[in-house]
């Protein structure tokens, strides 16, 4: 994780370091010395580099170094209507960042006096509070190449959101590939149980738990895990002579129980037909 | 002491699993159908006089062997599926048969009495045109093969190659039939559309070009679509243009002479492409002079070729269908006409006169249910006075094979749209007449006390007698021996046993031909059969009305639907009888999307359907006023989606009172990366008994058992072995929440998924390691419910515990499915098809993503199996022991009855019906109760005890006198 930090953060370094050559007019016999020098500074500013991502654990690529991967914006919009057709409006502004583990913050605005009643109104005829965020492709470079056309939707009841004092839960869901596929927004509790929400200021903010979520990888068979316990077991059978007994002088006991057991039931029925069972 | 305790623990699991079919027990509650599918060539076994052979070479890549006096398949090979095991001809000589197979990749022989290959040989490459055997001397030795660019000969003793020629300017001609007349020459017959013939003919020997004609013949496209050889090497052209016949002397370069066909006396109907019907019995002897020419739908006329003029024997209108036919020296012909709408009649008519031939008319009636004859198979037959006896094999447009003799009695048929099954269900049989009767008595509205006291008196008789009745039944069957007691299943003593183990199977067949079919015995109780079936029709079944809700009839509704238009039609009828219902289903103008059967019922108790179009508007069947108040009150809670793959587009819509649909979810899985491959709930006659698990401690794991949830599989779009994989999504239905995402790296498809309670298991190709694995995700609530009284969707906010664990299975797999029982609490099998024909019933307890990797007390206590990467494949465990089921495509399960029991269909090529067990029979006495024996014990300690009571008391009496 932390190489590639570094990779992809030593790129413009490099570029930097090239242009600060090129415009270098120096004597012939000086260039060899400088060269060394300059390779040297280079080695450095590298080293620089790859600590400064370490320390920050390659998650949180420096706002100064380059600006391009501060991540980028996009509009969380919501709607509730009274008659349930969805008209979208801002709420508040999701900030993205891409790269091995992307990373999500959303800063939003209070709900207003009049959103505040609708929203009450809304929840009072149980109609729908809806979210909204632009398809996007995180792992693009140029901005252009990360919004893409159409939105992905959710909702949740309105009631539920009154209820819980908008405390909900935001989720989006990526692909392999970095594509954003999915929001799911929950609220905590979740049920609507018809209390009123008296207080206004309740409904003030929004306590908003925001997480972005990639596929997990499933497991493959785990092999090397039971082959290694199939010989730590073989190892340990090796060490210990007594159980290398032969089957019989271990399970004797067993199988002399057994026959008893055979004999005393075969002795008092009779076998009657083939007797059998199938499941 | 661990290794005793692993010892005990696997002789448990031995005991618990070893499971199989006893030798008695074989055929008792299976049976198995096979089938050939829809017969594409067929010919009679001639070179025995009394062989019962009919020899079938069928659509689905199978070739095979019916007995002709039972219908029953003698021998059967099964190729591979699609263009590579193709069936492209079938020639029939003595006790070979001769097959081209895969586009003329292959060239095999048979012998037809055992059904061995005699031999096999690789052709050249190049597209197959046409084969025929190639004969000198009255002996036929030779097979030709033609391709598109050489012709080829083969001996027929070995399949060697005797020689290969290619053929001259096949850039540019289209060569297509190859014949040979028995003189030592194989003429190859090519055309230049819309110009002029190419004859060219070879010599036997060497295959030497011995001549090449060119003939113009700027009418004529397709030589085998309107030719025929008849005669002494006479090609004979039937042009719709001009009206008229061509004829072509191969022996002589000369023109075609034409004759109009009205100099015959003859007539076309209009826009009818004529064709010519010509027939050779004898490969080493030219054809026979005499020939057919199909004027017209139902139109046929008998010629001759009478020293190079063709002479008109008989007219042959109505008729639908003729066949030439041979037997020693007499060559017949048989000509269907229609007697009436249920019935045509045959008549045999002497081919060289055109005269009927006496006492020779047979009856063929048609099922109403069923669909046109389309080909006739005579099997003619010299009778012990000399005269011409025959059978005649009728297929009809439904797939069916009917058997007949004279005077029409029908010795078999063969449903062979049964080999395409497309979906199926199983439904309730009604109660019998008396339990009905006591069942109405309920319904009715009660009408005073005393009358009430009488009728529950009359019914309770009516019971008693029914009981007698079936007791008496039983001692006098119980007398006879067991092979003799028949309980022929018709379709009028149709009653539910005692422990619903007996069902109806309805079968929706790719043929748009549907069947009924009792559980138990495989007998097709009805048959119904719809016409104008798109060819790349989706079919969708679903029943509206269980056999419950007596006095209505249990009610099946079949959505056809157009996969190219989206154009969908309903198909309303009883599942117990076959017969259409009396209901009009509403007219679908718009394409449909989606369709959902609702919990809902109408006042008839009728489930509600809802289709949805592509205007996304809703339409309700049945659409009573009931069911729109219904509907409207229920709208809010009222959830479906659509899935788009094309688009990678799921979506999720609810219903408003005004039954249109608001979009209120999307997901957009971008198809640049994947697609989705498939998308599956759960099933919505599933019980789930049992809330949670029990841990080792004692506490509760309890189960996530959402209703709504789907599992969408996706597949990625690149291929490449390193970055393929294959993709998990499960998602809320209803709130359209991704609960779970998972991908399997380095994976391919064809991913075969089953989803059930609260776990999903999928099966994939693995790239990396090159083999199938099994992979399992459950998912939990954890140790506390957040509401266990009810659930709802829209209600769960914590996301569920997700556990998965992956497994090596050592066999590709053809179909995947899931053992169902009434309540859910017998423990579940995975039923898994498997390419070799076999049924692996798989117990759950293997797929469970909690077996440890390191056995500790806590996992023992919950009867874990330690974790091991493998999955054993136990022959023990195989549902259909030698019983295979070729190339298997689906499998359905349905409840029955009795908890411990479910029924399984497994449908492919092959029918297989049987039951299974999965905790094995624990509420029910074995069929091999020994009843005889207990009951005798019982009698006896009885009587003991009366006796010993009584001597106990002379004992006691006697001392009392002492």
């Amino acid at each position: 994780m932390e190489t590639t930090g570094s990779a992809n953060v030593s790129v413009p370094c490099w570029v930097m370091f090239f242009r600060s050559r090129a415009p270098v007019l120096i004597p012939v016999r000086m260039s060899c010395l400088l060269s060394f020098k300059l390779s040297v500074f280079s080695t450095v500013l590298l080293l620089l580099c790859t600590r400064f991502v370490c320390c920050n654990n390659g998650r949180r690529v420096g706002d100064a170094l380059d600006a391009e991967f501060s991540g980028f914006s996009v509009p969380l919009e919501h709607s509730f209507e009274v008659d349930d057709v969805a008209k979208f409006r801002v709420r508040g502004a999701l900030v993205l960042k891409a790269g091995r583990e992307p990373s999500v913050s959303l800063s939003q605005n209070q709900l207003s006096e009049e959103d505040r009643t609708k929203l009450k109104e809304v929840a009072a005829v149980d109609g729908l509070y809806r979210i909204r965020v632009p398809r996007v492709f995180l792992q693009a470079d140029r901005q252009t190449e990360r919004q893409m056309e159409g939105y992905l939707t959710a909702f949740v009841r309105a009631c539920a959101m009154v209820e819980s004092h908008l405390s909900d839960v935001i989720a989006l869901h990526t692909d392999v590939s970095g594509y954003l596929i999915g929001v799911s927004i929950v609220t905590f509790p979740g049920a609507c149980r018809g209390t009123e929400v008296e207080d206004e200021v309740d409904l003030e903010v929004f306590n908003t738990t925001l997480s972005i979520m990639a596929p997990v990888n499933a497991p493959g068979p785990e092999t090397a895990l039971f082959l290694e316990r199939m010989e730590q077991e073989l190892e340990r059978k090796g060490k210990n002579p007594q159980e290398q007994k032969s089957f019989f002088a271990k399970y004797w006991y067993l199988i002399l129980g057994g026959a008893i057991f055979l004999m005393a039931t075969s002795s008092a029925q009779p076998p009657a037909g083939g007797d059998r069972e199938q499941s | 002491m661990a290794k005793l305790i692993l010892l005990h623990f696997i002789l448990a699991l031995l005991c618990f699993f070893a499971d199989a079919v006893f030798e008695d027990q074989v055929g008792k509650f299976d049976w198995r159908q096979q089938y050939v599918g829809k017969v594409r060539f067929a010919h009679f076994d001639m070179h025995v006089q009394s062989s019962k052979k009919v020899l079938v070479a069928t659509e689905k890549n199978v070739f095979a062997s019916l007995n002709t006096r039972t219908g029953e398949v003698y021998w059967r090979h099964v190729d591979k599926t699609g263009p590579e095991g193709n069936i492209d001809a079938l020639l029939m000589h003595g006790q070979d048969a001769v097959l081209v197979v895969g586009n003329g990749r292959l060239l095999r022989s048979w012998d037809i009495n055992i059904g061995g290959l005699n031999w096999e040989i690789v052709l050249d490459s190049g597209s197959f045109q046409s084969a025929c055997f190639v004969g000198q001397q009255d002996s036929v030795k030779y097979v030709a093969v033609l391709k598109k660019s050489a012709v080829s000969l083969h001996y027929l003793s070995n399949g060697h190659q005797k020689w290969v020629e290619n053929l001259p300017e096949s850039e540019t001609v289209q060569y297509q039939a190859v014949y040979s007349g028995g003189n030592g020459e194989v003429y190859t017959l090519g055309v230049v559309p819309h110009s002029h013939i190419t004859i060219v003919a070879y010599s036997v020997e060497d295959g030497e070009i011995i001549k090449q004609i060119s003939v113009d013949a700027p009418w004529l496209s397709n030589i085998q679509a309107s030719c025929a050889v008849v005669g002494q090497g006479m090609l004979i052209c039937a042009d719709p243009a001009t009206v008229s016949l061509y004829m072509l002397d191969l022996n002589v370069q000369s023109q075609m002479t034409q004759i109009p066909l009205q100099s015959l006396g003859l007539e076309v109907s209009p826009g009818f492409q004529p064709t010519v019907v010509s027939t050779q019995p004898n490969p080493a002897r030219p054809p026979h002079s005499e020939f057919f020419v199909q004027l017209g739908p139902d139109h046929y006329q008998l010629l001759q070729l009478n020293n190079g003029q063709i002479v008109a024997l008989r007219d042959f209108k109505p008729a639908m269908l003729v066949s030439f036919a041979t037997t020693g020296e007499k060559t017949v012909a048989a000509v269907m006409a229609p007697k009436n709408k249920t019935a045509c009649s045959l008549n045999l008519f002497s081919a060289e006169s055109g005269r009927r031939l006496l006492d020779t008319t047979l009856i063929f009636n048609m099922d109403p249910n069923g669909g046109k004859p389309e080909k006739l198979y005579v099997q003619a037959f010299l009778k012990k006075d000399d005269s011409v006896g025959y059978r005649v094999m009728v297929q009809t447009e439904d797939h069916t094979l009917t058997f007949i003799q004279q005077p029409g009695r029908v010795m078999w048929t063969r449903e062979e749209a049964l080999s395409d099954v497309v979906t199926m269900e199983m439904v309730d049989l009604p109660l019998t007449g008396t339990q009905a009767e006591l069942e109405g008595e309920f319904g009715k509205k009660a009408d005073g006390l005393l009358s009430m006291v009488l009728k529950r008196l009359s019914s309770q008789l009516i019971l008693l007698q029914a009981w007698i009745a079936h007791l008496w039944k039983l001692f006098y069957d119980a007398r006879k021996p067991r092979s003799q007691v028949k309980n022929d299943v018709t379709i009028e003593n149709l009653s539910r046993d005692e422990f619903n183990l007996q069902k109806m199977m309805v079968m929706v067949t790719a043929s748009g031909k549907l069947f009924g079919i009792d559980s138990k015995t495989g007998t097709i109780l009805w048959r119904h059969y719809l016409d104008n079936i798109p060819s790349n029709a989706a079919f969708k079944l679903m029943v509206q009305r269980t056999t419950a809700h007596f006095p209505h009839p249990p009610q099946c509704t079949l959505l056809i639907k157009d996969k190219d238009t989206g154009l969908a039609t309903l198909h309303v009828f009883n599942p117990i009888f076959g017969r259409k219902s009396h209901i009009t289903p509403p007219a679908l103008p718009q394409p449909i999307l989606q369709s959902l059967l609702l919990p809902l019922m109408d006042q008839d108790y009728a489930k509600v359907l809802l289709l949805v179009d592509d205007q996304y508007k809703v339409s309700a069947f049945p659409s009573t006023k009931n069911v729109l108040q219904q509907l409207q009150e229920m709208a809010s809670s009222i959830f479906f989606y659509l899935v788009d793959s094309s688009q990678g587009r799921l979506s999720g819509y609810r219903l408003r009172t005004d039954l249109s649909t608001e979009m209120i979810w999307e997901v957009i899985i971008p198809t640049e990366v994947q697609r989705i491959v498939s998308v599956k709930g759960k099933r919505p006659n599933e019980h789930v008994h049992s809330q949670g698990r029990v841990m080792g401690d004692r506490s509760v794991l309890y189960k996530y058992l959402n209703p709504n949830l789907l599992a969408v599989v996706t597949e990625s779009t690149d291929l490449h072995q390193e970055r393929s994989f294959v993709g998990i999504l499960l998602i809320d239905g209803v709130t359209g929440r991704i609960i779970h995402e998972a991908v399997q790296r380095k994976a391919r498809g064809p991913v075969h998924l089953v989803h059930s309670e609260n776990w999903v298991v999928y099966e994939y190709w693995s790239t990396k390691s090159r083999r199938n694995e099994f992979s399992v995700l459950e998912l939990y609530e954890g140790m506390e419910l957040y509401n266990s009284t009810v659930f709802s969707s829209l209600d769960r906010p914590h996301p569920p515990q997700v556990l998965q664990q992956s497994y090596i299975f050592p066999s590709s797999i053809s179909t995947l499915e899931a053992t169902l029982t009434e309540k859910g609490i017998t423990s579940r099998h995975l039923l898994v098809g498997l390419p070799s024909g076999a049924i692996l019933s798989l117990p759950k307890m293997f797929l469970d993503p909690r077996r440890p990797e390191i056995v500790s007390e806590q996992s023992r206590e919950e009867n874990l199996i330690p974790y091991s990467p493998e999955m054993p494949i136990r022959t023990e465990w195989f549902i259909n022991y030698n019983q295979t089921v070729s190339r298997v495509r689906g499998i359905y399960t349905a409840p029955s009855g009795l908890e411990s029991t479910c029924l399984v269909v497994a449908y492919g090529l092959d029918i297989y019906q049987t039951r299974v067990y999965p905790s094995k029979q624990f509420d029910v006495l074995k069929d091999d109760y020994d009843y005889m024996l207990i009951s005798s014990v019982l009698f006896a300690l009885f009587f003991a005890t009366m006796i010993s009571k009584r001597l106990a008391e002379v004992k006691l009496l006697n001392r009392a006198w002492r």
